[in-house]
């Protein structure tokens, strides 16, 4: 436990921790509505973030909030307004926003494509303090409105038009849900890096589905997933000396293989438990349903 | 007359440039059943999205409960059931989760309290799926996952309930569940809005029929009575949709 005695890597734990913790609470929502590589997208715009904190020397973590939250927001509403070309104009702002970050980061006096990296892929020894300060500010918010919300953004994300007749403000609650995405990207960005933040957004979520059956249990299970991989590959990333966040994506990915192996023969046991408490049992072979509208299963 | 809980004046709604709805007047007073008939394309889906506010009009006025329905808010009032589709959110979830959504709007906050739990469990008893409440509504059959969302919309205990389309895809077992379902709620006094492909099991309990041809209003009275094997017990409604003659010889 040596490594503890290191700032840096106290710095970079509590960081990993809430990036664990963030980026599965977000990306469940996502997942839930079908928009599982929107994180990417954030992904790609928070780098145009980047480059013009180094140009106009902001810190590139608030700067990258604010680009980020801009294009979540514009994402949103293209998806509102323009329904029938929004994938390209979707492109447009990914590969706009990434140019942009390579652009800004050349134009900053000194500046060269080699800053970007780490913000690229992750990096736990340039987690400053100040870092450290945004990550935690950011953290407490996506938390806050994860958890507090959760009823809501589960109800527009399962069914947005039933959520409409219940009275809730579905386009503000979808613009909180783009901002909160926007702002986890941020939140993860130092550690996993930009273009792996997206991984940490949905591979737990789907790792967490193959045990669960309620959208309760799969949000617990991904956040422990989350919390786990992220200690676990931080603390590997320390003493193999191997990039951060490509070892948590690496083990998230193996958690999603492992609880999937797992998966099936909990299935199966569910399966014969649910057969059993049936009073009575589905026949053991097929039989000729006495009149087709018997069996139940021909729909319209 | 008692004061409509439905008031459509003059509706008109396009699809992209398509004109979908073209000066649709409809009512539904208090404690009536009016069924919403038509072949597809005619607009009957879109004249219940307009009332919920999912497509915007283009023309006329709504009115819910004598409200504008821009100024609407008391949607724990209205119960609805969507149209069913088979893809469920990407999340898995139990029938109490989703059944629960359909609380939030006598919810505070979205806090669900002892009161608004009690709602959900009493809901699910309705539809007869209270065996059910911590199952996957993955693992359910169509006609299982139907009655779940009609349970959501009941679980507002609502005065007036709009249903696309509920009975379609649904086995014998549980259209019987919800015409017996929504019978005991008409006979509590809840107004219903229904669009329908045909009136099958639920031919008892409707006031009224308003049929839809190409966005118009073609016919508003008693339900058209069915007749040859359409009027046979257990009828089943089984030929491709996608070919379907429009019927109107029968249904006017």
């Amino acid at each position: 436990m040596d490594f503890l005695d290191y700032a840096f890597m106290q710095r970079a734990l509590l960081a990993a921790v809430l990036v664990g913790i963030t980026a599965p609470a977000v990306g469940i929502y996502l997942v839930q509505r079908r928009q599982a590589l929107m994180g990417d997208g954030i992904g790609h715009v928070a780098m145009t973030g980047v480059g013009l904190g180094f140009l106009l020397s902001w810190s590139p973590v608030w700067m990258a909030t604010l680009i980020s939250v801009l294009g979540a927001v514009l994402m949103e509403l293209i998806r509102w307004y323009g329904r029938t070309r929004g994938d390209i104009a979707l492109a447009m702002l990914f590969y706009g926003g990434m140019a942009g970050g390579v652009m800004f980061i050349n134009l900053a006096p000194g500046g060269s494509n080699a800053n970007l990296t780490s913000y690229l892929f992750g990096s736990l020894s340039t987690v400053s303090q100040s870092d450290v300060t945004a990550i935690c500010l950011l953290a407490a918010f996506v938390v806050l409105v994860t958890l507090g919300l959760r009823r809501q953004l589960f109800a527009v994300s399962q069914d947005e038009e039933f959520a409409r007749v219940t009275g809730l403000p579905v386009r503000a609650l979808n613009l909180l849900t783009a901002v909160t995405a926007a702002v986890t990207v941020t939140v993860a960005m130092r550690v996993v890096g930009l273009l792996l933040v997206s991984a940490l957004m949905v591979v737990p979520v789907a790792a967490a589905q193959q045990l669960s059956r309620s959208f309760a249990a799969t949000f617990a299970i991904a956040v422990a997933i989350g919390v786990t991989v992220t200690i676990g590959g931080t603390v590997t990333s320390y003493y193999q000396d191997v990039p951060p966040g490509a070892t948590i994506v690496l083990l998230t990915i193996g958690a999603f293989v492992v609880l999937t192996g797992l998966a099936t023969p909990l299935a199966r046991r569910r399966a014969r438990a649910a057969a059993a408490a049936r009073p009575v049992p589905d026949p053991a072979e097929c039989a000729i349903p006495a009149s087709r509208e018997a069996d139940g299963t021909v729909g319209v | 007359m008692t004061e409509p809980v439905i008031a459509l004046r003059g509706v008109r709604a396009d699809l992209g440039s398509r004109p979908v709805l073209r000066g649709i007047d409809l009512t539904v007073h208090r404690g009536e059943v009016v069924a919403l008939l038509g072949a597809n394309g005619s607009g009957k889906s879109t004249a219940i999205r307009t009332i919920i506010g999912q497509v915007p009009l283009s023309a006329g006025e709504i009115e819910l409960f004598g409200t504008p329905r821009g100024r609407f808010g008391d949607w724990a009032r209205v119960g609805y059931v969507p149209q069913r589709t088979t893809a469920a959110g990407g999340v898995p979830a139990t029938v109490t989760e989703i059944v629960s959504s359909g609380r939030l709007s006598r919810a505070r906050f979205g806090v669900l309290r002892k009161a608004d739990k009690e709602a959900v469990r009493r809901a699910l008893e309705l539809v007869g799926m209270a065996d059910r409440a911590k199952d996957s509504v993955d693992a359910l059959s169509g006609g299982q996952h139907q009655r779940v969302l009609i349970a959501r919309a009941l679980a507002s205990e609502p005065e007036l309930l709009i249903m696309d389309e509920p009975m379609a895809g649904v086995d014998l077992a549980s259209q019987e569940v919800l015409a017996r379902t929504l019978g005991e709620q008409v006979a509590q006094g809840t107004s219903v809005l229904l669009v329908l492909h045909e009136l099958g099991p639920l031919e008892p309990l409707i006031d009224r029929a308003v049929v839809l041809r190409d966005g118009c209003v073609q016919h508003d009275g008693p339900p058209p009575r069915a007749v040859g094997q359409h009027a046979l017990p257990g009828h089943d409604h089984v030929h491709p949709h996608d070919h379907e003659p429009i019927r109107t010889g029968l249904l006017s």
